[in-house]
This record gives C-alpha cells, sequence and structure tokens, in this order.
C-alpha cells in the first residue's frame, strides 16, 4: 500500500473522529448547562437525580459506558440493532459523559459569582432570565474557559475510543491498516493528525479566552 | 411628603433576633444617617427595606404602598406588581459598589433603563452622560470597571442608581472600601445629592460626615433604635450612655 492511499484512508477515518467531536461539543455543552442548573436546583429530587448521574459519569470509565450504550440494550432488551447503531451509541455515550463534566465545571462557574452581582441585579429589577443571561452567565463564561479549554483536548484524544466497538474512526483504521501492512507508520500518521487536530483546538480557544476577557486588565 | 415607613420592623436569622422594634419614616428631602457599631444590624435594615432581605415582622410602606405588613404573626409581601413599582422607587449603594465587570461604564448606568424600563436608548445615554459629567467620570464613559480606581467605581455605581430617578437613595458605607484620599470625592458627590434635595439614607463610620450632612442620626445598637435625633442632639447633647461610648470609641 503506497503512503498516499494510508493518508486518504486515515483521513476518512478522520472525518468520523471530527464528526464525533462536533457533534459532542455542540449538544454535551448546552446539555451541560441544563444539567449543572438542575444539580443548583431548589427541588431536592432533581438535584439528587443529577448529582448522582454526574458522579456516576465521572466515576466510571468512559470506555466501559460506551460498551454499555452500544449493547446494554441487547442485553437487556433484546434490541436487535446493527452495525448503523454504532455511531450512535459513540454519540450518545459521549454526550452525556461530556454533558456531566461539563456540568461541574460550569458550577463551579456560576457559583464563583460574587453574590453582589445577583443582589445588584435584583435592586436594578432585573428578572431571574435576564439577571442569569445578561449578569451572570458572561462572567462564568469567562471564568470556565480554561477548564473547558482541558476537556476538548481530552475529548479529541477520547474519541479514539471508539475503537472499543469497532467504530471505523481514525484510530481504528489506523489499527487496521498496521496489521494489513505491519508497518508503524499509521500510528506516526495518526498521531501526527491527532497532534494537529489539538494544535488547531488550543490556538481557537487561545483566541475564544481572549475575546470572553475583554474586560480584564491584560 | 413620607417617602419611606417602617413599623415594628423585626428580624431574625434562625434563632438570632437581629433586628427588634425598628420604626422609622424617611420624609421627601430629608438625609437621615445611620450609626451604630460592627454587628448592630444597619446593613441588615438596609437590606430589609431594599428586598434583599425577608423580614421577619412588622411592616415596610413606600409613600403609602406597602411592601409587606405583619397579619396575624404572619408576614406577608405585596403582590409582584406593587413590589416592582416600588423597587423602581429606590436606589441602593453597595459598599463593594457591586458594578457588572463585563459592561462598559455607560452600559452599567443604561443597562437598567433600556432593558428593564424599555426606554429609549439615545434619551438614557443622553441622560447617562449627564450624570457621568456630574461624577466627573465622562471620559470614563467606554472604560470597564476593572480600570477605574474604587472612588470612580462608586461614583459609576451612583450615576447607575440616579439614572430611574429614585425617590430615596440608600448608601451602605459607601466608602468604607475606599482609600481614604478616595474617600472625599465620593463624599462630595453625596453633599450635592445632599444639596439637590435628594432623599437618602446613609449608613456610615464618617461620623464628620454624616454630622455634616443629616437632619436626622439613627444610633443603632443590638438591633434595636438606641437614640435618635439632630446631629446637635446626638453629638453634643446627648445623655445616652451606649452612644457616648460608641462615640468615644471614634474621637477618643
Ligand atoms: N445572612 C445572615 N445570616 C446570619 N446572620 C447574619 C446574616 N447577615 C447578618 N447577620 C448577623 O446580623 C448581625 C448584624 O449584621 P449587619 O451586617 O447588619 O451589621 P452592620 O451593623 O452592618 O455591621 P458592619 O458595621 O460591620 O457592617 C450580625 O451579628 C451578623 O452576624
Ligand atoms: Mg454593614
Amino acid at each position: 500500500m503506497s503512503i498516499l492511499t494510508m493518508w486518504k484512508l486515515l483521513l476518512q477515518g478522520f472525518e468520523i473522529s471530527v464528526l464525533i467531536f462536533v457533534v459532542t461539543l455542540v449538544l454535551s455543552l448546552p446539555l451541560g448547562l441544563g444539567v449543572a442548573l438542575c444539580r443548583m436546583s431548589k427541588n431536592p429530587v432533581l438535584r439528587g437525580i443529577t448529582k448522582v448521574y454526574i458522579s456516576v459519569m465521572r466515576g466510571t470509565p468512559l470506555m466501559l459506558q460506551l460498551l454499555v450504550v452500544r449493547f446494554g440494550p441487547w442485553f437487556v432488551f433484546k434490541m436487535k440493532l446493527d452495525d448503523s447503531y454504532d455511531i450512535w451509541a459513540v454519540l450518545i455515550a459521549f454526550v452525556i459523559n461530556y454533558a456531566a463534566y461539563f456540568a461541574e465545571i460550569y458550577r463551579s462557574g456560576i457559583e464563583s459569582v460574587p453574590k453582589g452581582q445577583y443582589e445588584a441585579a435584583q435592586i436594578l429589577g432585573f428578572g431571574r432570565w435576564r439577571t442569569f443571561f445578561a449578569v451572570i452567565m458572561p462572567q462564568v463564561i469567562k471564568r470556565v474557559l480554561p477548564s473547558v479549554t482541558n476537556e476538548i483536548i481530552t475529548l479529541v484524544k477520547d474519541t479514539s475510543l471508539a475503537y472499543a466497538i469497532g467504530l471505523i474512526e481514525m484510530f481504528t483504521r489506523a489499527k487496521q491498516i498496521a496489521a494489513a501492512e505491519t508497518s508503524m507508520l499509521p500510528y506516526l500518521f495518526a498521531g501526527i493528525l491527532y497532534y494537529i487536530f489539538n494544535y488547531v483546538v488550543a490556538f481557537g480557544m487561545e483566541k475564544a479566552e481572549k475575546a470572553f476577557g475583554y474586560y480584564e486588565i491584560k | 411628603m413620607e417617602i419611606l415607613r417602617i413599623e415594628n420592623l423585626k428580624k431574625t436569622f434562625g434563632e438570632a433576633t437581629v433586628l427588634s422594634d425598628i420604626s422609622l419614616s424617611v420624609n421627601s428631602g430629608e438625609v437621615v444617617s445611620v450609626i451604630g457599631s460592627s454587628g448592630s444590624g444597619k446593613s441588615t435594615l438596609l437590606r430589609c427595606a431594599t428586598m434583599l432581605e425577608k423580614v421577619s415582622g412588622g411592616s415596610i410602606l413606600y409613600a403609602g404602598d406597602v411592601m409587606c405588613r405583619e397579619e396575624n404573626g404572619k408576614e406577608i409581601y405585596s403582590d409582584k406588581k406593587t413590589l416592582a413599582k416600588i423597587r423602581s422607587r429606590f436606589g441602593l449603594v453597595f459598599q463593594n459598589f457591586n458594578l457588572f465587570p463585563h459592561m462598559t461604564v455607560l452600559q452599567n448606568v443604561t443597562e437598567a433603563p433600556i432593558k428593564v424600563m424599555k426606554r429609549n436608548r439615545a434619551e438614557v445615554e443622553a441622560e447617562a452622560m449627564e450624570l457621568l459629567e456630574k461624577m466627573g467620570l465622562e471620559y470614563k464613559m467606554s472604560e470597564y470597571p476593572c480600570r477605574l480606581s474604587g472612588g470612580q467605581q462608586q461614583r459609576v455605581s451612583i450615576a447607575r442608581a440616579l439614572i430611574s430617578k429614585p425617590d430615596i437613595l440608600f448608601f451602605d458605607e459607601p466608602t468604607s472600601a475606599l482609600d481614604p484620599e478616595l474617600t472625599a470625592g465620593v463624599l462630595k458627590i453625596i453633599k450635592e445629592l445632599a444639596a439637590d434635595n435628594m432623599t437618602m439614607v446613609v449608613v456610615t463610620h464618617e461620623m464628620n460626615f454624616a454630622r455634616d450632612i443629616s437632619n436626622r442620626i439613627i444610633f443603632l445598637d443590638n438591633g434595636k433604635i438606641e437614640a435618635q435625633g439632630t446631629p446637635d442632639d446626638l453629638f453634643s447633647n446627648t445623655s445616652n450612655g451606649r452612644l457616648r461610648e460608641f462615640l468615644s470609641s471614634f474621637y477618643g
């Protein structure tokens, strides 16, 4: 197999990796905010449920969660799901896992905003929603961006876990080619692609941190 | 005209009674200072009057509109609409300013009238600039609060409170977080407001200032009004032991 063919095959896998990355981010970032709000809710039942959910998501390996989502339906309900379910399983597992991590990041961010901000808003007659979205959230976003960046970089690398259920993303591809060609090169190339991916992500996040930090002296 | 009336106000936190039997009234154009040692309940009194804290007993009225009252031993707050109306009548200036750090000076001042009162932006901005000019800060309109000194931040927060033209303005130790050299600028602004007949209730540790601007001074001790009267009554002719003790800790 020529090196060019290797790259071609890897890039096909890379597309799947990027898809997992993008969908996970786009869904888990807002979902995580909802989870954080439930976690801080006045309703003890809602709070309890989200607390358990977050603790399970953070306390067990993502790989295990992935296997449960992929094969659980069959073991529990005898639901027959073919290979086309693989990608869905990955997306579901990743989104619910990352939402839990993001929820905890949001929560610490929200709790770090001084009480005086809520009080000033209340005195000025802001309602709950305006207070949250116009006063609290802009400050939260700025405060949580560094932690979010860490999670996002981990997510890039975590996409390779899809290998566990045989979904053909970049890592699975690299392994297949390496086995067939008895060569280390596919791993090297995949490593380069992961690295570039993360480099771009880190660059973008740095820009975002600058953009949201507009109101700080520096 | 009576702007604020508090009757038999009581406030407890759990077991602790922080305010009891507080009755006072503030008339239009009056400047009332509240003094007292740390923990005597001065902030709690302002926080109850501005709905940041729920009262445990008694009643509070603004120009005849009931904010809350006691009925058969239970405290009842008025409906949302009345409370919103009452809220638009007062302003509160915090000890540590509580400006919104992500908004410019101008946005801090204009956000509420534009977004909450739905007033015309151009009109509000013109008024805001006028206020900022009065505070000597028009050239800082586009800065973010972190670029301002404490004294400047406090003056912005006063402008933010003034733009809604409140009937009464509360100050909770407006200069306590400031260096001495920045205090003067803020006190000067409050004096100017007093000269413009703004109705104000000022919690302060600046005794000379209180003496200077107040029509009436209230001395809180242990959650009760221990003495009240004109500055001369309290500073020169008092026979109240607690008050003398308190004042001597300031004047030695
Ligand atoms: N949220 C709260 N929960 C419990 N106790 C409180 C709370 N807020 C205030 N207190 C108590 O109420 C009392 C009065 O407090 P307050 O802040 O009103 O005093 P202050 O006169 O403003 O004092 P300072 O001059 O230090 O600002 C204090 O004993 C304080 O510990
Ligand atoms: Mg206080």
